[in-house]
């Protein structure tokens, strides 16, 4: 692609699959906002109910599955400010780009610690405790 | 109604009863700003910090609620947090769902589950019992 079309065909480029991103996540976070609800009201029925609710997400598959929603919902979130920064202050759509690379940068920075504090016991479960 | 149109280029701004859209827009910029504090608060205490989601059980719930600082969190992350998530439904139902009967069904089905969630999570939030057997 010519490199003078870059920013001004929507899409395919990254402005396009940021929102993607952001409504994939969105949607995915709501859905499973419905049933952490659910799950967490069975604390009205009794502790045995709730505990053993909760045993499942500690299991090693489910808790592989919260990084995923950790991840999801951090992604949205600092996405969301990326787009109230676009909307609101006036050099916003000029440094999108920059915006996004930023939030990527981020995202990892606190994903990797993060999602090492969220597995150790899994891997400690699994594999030997290392301590 | 039918489905949401764009407008032919120059034409006259549609006279609208009010603003609704404008307010929704608004408030999703809004209640963001206040969710990334309450939901990524929330995700840190409850899934990173201190073993994370392998110290959660009742006796930690009830812990946490006996404090009306988390009981008033928990309460605004879950209208906020609802009401955020029915919205941006709302629109990807209005950008994908072309036909007007399954729109309206699938944004009747959407409304339905948003009211009974927030019962509900508010419920148990006011009605929590830490003695309960
Ligand atoms: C954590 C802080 C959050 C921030 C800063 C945030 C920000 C935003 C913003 C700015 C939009 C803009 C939509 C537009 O283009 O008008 C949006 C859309 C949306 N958000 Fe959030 N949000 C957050 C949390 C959540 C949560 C917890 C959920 C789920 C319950 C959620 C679900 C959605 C959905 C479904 C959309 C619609 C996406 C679309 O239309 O493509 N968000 N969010």
């Amino acid at each position: 692609m010519a490199k003078s079309a870059a920013g001004t065909l929507y899409r395919g480029n990254d402005g396009m699959w940021s929102w993607v991103a952001h409504r994939v996540t969105g949607v995915l976070v709501f859905f499973f906002l419905l049933v952490h609800v659910v799950d967490t009201a069975l604390v009205r029925v009794s502790p045995e109910a709730y505990n053993h609710a909760l045993e499942l997400y500690k299991t090693p598959l489910v808790n592989l599955m919260e990084v995923g929603l950790v991840g999801a919902v951090l992604y949205h979130a600092l996405n969301g400010v990326r787009i109230i920064l676009i909307d609101f202050w006036a050099k916003g759509p000029k440094y999108q780009k920059g915006m996004l690379r930023g939030i990527i940068v981020v995202w990892l920075l606190v994903m990797i610690p993060g999602a090492y504090f969220m597995l150790i016991r899994t891997f400690e479960s699994l594999f030997g405790s290392t301590s | 109604m039918s489905a949401p149109s764009l407008d032919a280029p120059r034409s006259k701004r549609q006279i609208t009863k009010n603003n609704f859209e404008l307010n929704a827009w608004l408030f999703m910029r809004v209640s963001g700003v206040v969710l990334i504090i309450l939901v990524l608060g929330h995700l840190l205490i409850m899934n990173i910090l201190d073993g994370g989601v392998h110290r959660i059980n009742f006796a930690f719930v009830a812990g946490r609620w006996s404090s009306p600082f988390w009981q008033i969190w928990d309460l605004l992350m879950l209208w906020l947090a609802m009401l955020h998530g029915c919205n941006g439904l709302r629109t990807i139902i209005n950008d994908y769902a072309s036909k007007h009967a399954t729109r309206m069904t699938l944004k009747g089905l959407l409304y339905v589950a948003t009211v009974l969630v927030i019962a509900l999570g508010t419920l148990v939030i006011f009605t929590f019992d830490p003695n309960i057997s």
